[in-house]
């Protein structure tokens, strides 16, 4: 039986085992919408397309699975763009279908047309625009196969409307392969006994732990590797939750808020085993004095990671839990002779000392809430299993800091774009996900006005996410840096002038609290994660509070501010 | 230094433009560059010669490797290879001039493909050293127009 275009995109995603659909519709893509009601999944209406992305990102994180997003063509597809992005730079797999003017229209400047395909080229892991109905079904098939596979990343398909009209067989392709694409997943066993060398003789080992190891599923081997071996971890942003955030190796983030244990151990190291890390300039400060007395090794299934910003010594092409279980296959026989319970104690004592001698602090007392608190009993109250999303600013680097994640796909954040918006719809994408965990939002000020009419998405869709915003009245993070670094001179960052967030709240169909003394925060954040509603808490934090410790940009992680 | 790369594509609508968007996107140099079909359907052979050191020639090279539409790519530089280039060029050439001209055209095994009064064109096929010292040459007459086709290239067949 012929199914048209529409109906055939959506049997596709029903073979990719889709539930769930973030979308907005439109004209270029109303034959989809039209076939909707017919098929089994779950669409949430967002409010705008950038919301539809984030969530979708948000879903695959929390889940592991790949996000899916529906938008229209030209204006929707554009608004899509920042969402598409962040997604590529955290590598997360989500898959946007964007509706396009009917073939014949293309490049005619018709109406609501944009050449999202070539928009999108440089932020996507590979896009494609639908020309012929029936190479419909195994494009889809591909996009959902590369966004999954190698290195994970958002792919587009751009679906013209003729083409949705058009009718034709289903046929589904079973196989997918590419001739051009074929990334490599096992690990070469001579570079793995390398490694398995290099780790035996070091003396002052440390693990380096970044979002590939996550998206590879290496938690475990991961954690057996530290605690078999006795080398502390540190982890990028992308990497936290990957070891647990609780444990006695654990040293917390590295880089230009990273701990001051974190950045010393690499800076004192002799072996770093960088694992699903892409020595981003955030993590390394200035390049050529990071970890300067130790051999690097570095592990990444994308072999342009490897060599890029550092020289290694030993690169290892593979995924990463390839690579660790075939690292513990070869350390695990001859653990006992060459191993003893206190190997490297002497480091480990080390590093654990400086972690106790320079803790991440912040100056309690006062008159003001200090916002690291509020992060401190988010952690509490929520006994350390919430889904934590975060918007970007000090509010990130603060829920980085003092949340202690202790599994993974547990904390949401825009690492490597950094993008203002992101967690208020990436908290609807993790609670659409799992309807019965928390799931808390910390934000900015700033930040939340940016992407704030998702409320409407989560309080239609009963996603009770609980937004905490640390209100300092300032783009803090911005601000942070205007104070260091260009002389006080607050240029455009004070943002005193705020919405109600209380009565805003309440015009969504949210529940909204102010928390303006630090005495009301606990009861107040344990009555709003109680409730099954969506809530805003405006927490009325220190102003002129900053984060640190720091690194300031460009310099070498052994010059930390410290406190 | 100087590398060619021999990248074979997917002949498909697009792929010139990722692959010099990645090129543009990621400040890489492009000195030349040629697309055109191979005898096997559906794909086409681009040589691209750029600048760069090891490590930006590396990432070039593990960056193309990546775009999904790239089959392979091989750094030619390494290999024994063949290059060559076409160039079409217009030269002045007045009476007394033209003499000499058509001797240097002798030497270097070009040839004249279109001539008039006070100009000639010339068609000449070499590597980067020979079309570099022809036009070195030439430029004392005062060369009106050049077009270049960008090198093409091919691995010898016998690598020791
Ligand atoms: C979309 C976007 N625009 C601008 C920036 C630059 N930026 C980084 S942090 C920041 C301030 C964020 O302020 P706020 O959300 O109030 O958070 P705070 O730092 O105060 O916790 C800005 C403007 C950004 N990251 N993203």
């Amino acid at each position: 039986m012929e199914l048209t275009g529409a109906q055939i995109f959506l049997e596709c995603l029903k073979k990719e085992g889709v539930e769930v659909v973030f979308g907005y519709p439109g004209g270029a893509i109303i034959d989809i919408y039209d076939q909707l009601p017919n098929y089994p999944f779950k669409h949430i209406l967002v409010r705008h397309e950038q919301g539809a992305v984030h969530a979708a990102d948000g879903y695959a994180r929390a889940t592991g699975e790949a996000g899916v997003c529906l938008v229209t063509s030209g204006p929707g597809a554009t608004n899509a763009v920042t969402g598409i992005a962040t997604a590529y730079m955290d590598s997360i797999p989500v898959v946007i279908f964007t509706g396009q003017v009917p073939t014949p229209l293309i490049g005619n400047d018709a109406f609501q047309e944009v050449d999202i395909v070539g928009i999108t080229r440089p932020c996507t892991k590979h896009n494609y625009l639908v020309k012929d109905i029936n190479e419909l079904a195994f494009t889809v098939r591909q996009a959902f196969y590369l966004a999954r596979s190698g290195r994970p990343g958002p792919v587009l398909v751009d679906l013209p409307k003729d083409i949705m009209q058009a009718k034709a067989e289903f046929v589904w392709p079973e196989d997918v392969s590419l001739r051009s694409y074929n990334p490599n997943l096992t690990p070469h066993i001579g570079q793995i006994k390398k490694v398995a060398k290099l780790i035996e003789k070091a003396e002052r080992p440390v693990i380096y732990a970044g979002g590939g190891v996550i998206s590879s599923g290496a938690e475990d081997e991961l954690t057996w590797l530290a605690k078999s071996l006795n080398i502390p971890v540190t982890a990028t942003l992308m990497g936290l939750g990957a070891f647990p955030g609780d444990d006695p190796l654990w040293l917390g983030m590295l880089g230009m808020h990273g701990t001051y244990a974190a950045n010393m151990a690499i800076n004192n190291s002799d072996l770093v085993l960088a694992i699903g890390a892409r020595f981003d300039d955030r993590v390394t400060g200035k390049v050529d004095t990071f970890a300067p007395k130790a051999t690097l090794v570095h592990i990444d299934i994308d072999p342009t990671s490897i060599q890029k910003n550092v020289a290694v010594h030993v690169p290892l092409v593979a995924d990463c839990k390839s690579a660790l279980s075939s690292l513990k296959s070869v350390i695990e026989p001859i653990l006992d002779q060459t191993y003893s319970e206190d190997s490297h104690a002497v480091w480990v004592r080390q590093v654990q000392q400086w972690s106790e001698t320079h803790p991440l602090r912040y100056n309690k007392g006062g008159s003001f809430i200090k916002p690291q608190y509020v992060v401190e009993k988010v952690y509490e109250i929520s006994n350390g299993d919430a889904i934590v999303a975060t918007e970007v600013g000090q509010n990130q680097m603060w829920a980085a800091q003092f949340y202690k994640f202790k599994k993974s796909k547990s904390f949401l954040s825009s690492g490597g774009l950094g993008t203002m918006g992101y967690g208020l719809p990436a908290a609807i994408g993790a609670q659409m996900a799992f309807p019965d965990r928390l799931v808390v939002n910390i934000a900015g000020d700033g930040s939340i006005q940016m992407n704030i009419q998702e409320l409407m998405t989560a309080v239609c869709n009963d996603l009770p996410v609980k937004i905490v915003i640390l209100n300092n009245g300032y783009l803090g993070m911005v601000r942070q840096w205007q104070e260091l670094f260009y002389n006080r001179n607050y240029c455009e960052t004070c943002m005193d002038a705020q919405p109600d967030f209380v009565k805003l709240a309440e015009a969504y169909g949210a529940v909204g609290f102010r928390v303006t003394e630090e005495k009301d925060v606990v009861p107040v954040l344990t009555e709003a994660f109680a409730l099954p509603k969506v809530c805003i808490i405006d927490v009325r934090v220190d102003p002129e509070e900053n984060v640190y410790p720091m690194v300031p940009a460009g310099a070498s992680l052994a010059d930390m501010l410290l406190v | 230094m100087r590398h060619t790369l021999s990248v074979m594509v997917e002949n498909e609508p697009g792929v010139l433009s990722r692959v010099v968007g990645l090129f543009s996107g990621r400040g890489f140099n492009i000195e030349s560059l040629n697309v055109a079909p191979t005898l096997e359907e559906g794909v086409s052979l681009m040589t691209i010669t750029t600048v760069g050191d090891e490590q930006i020639i590396e990432q070039i090279v593990k960056q193309l490797r990546k775009l999904v539409t790239v089959i392979k790519v091989v750094d030619l530089t390494e290999l024994k290879s063949v290059e060559r280039e076409m160039v079409l060029l217009k030269v002045n050439a007045e009476d007394a001039k033209r003499a000499e001209i058509l001797r240097i055209v002798d030497i270097f095994r070009c040839k004249v493909v279109d001539v008039s009064v006070d100009e000639l064109t010339l068609e000449v096929t070499g590597d980067h050293g020979k079309i570099d010292a022809l036009i070195n040459l030439l430029s004392r007459f005062g060369i009106k127009e050049v077009a270049r086709t960008g090198t093409v290239a091919m691995k010898r067949a016998l690598q020791v």
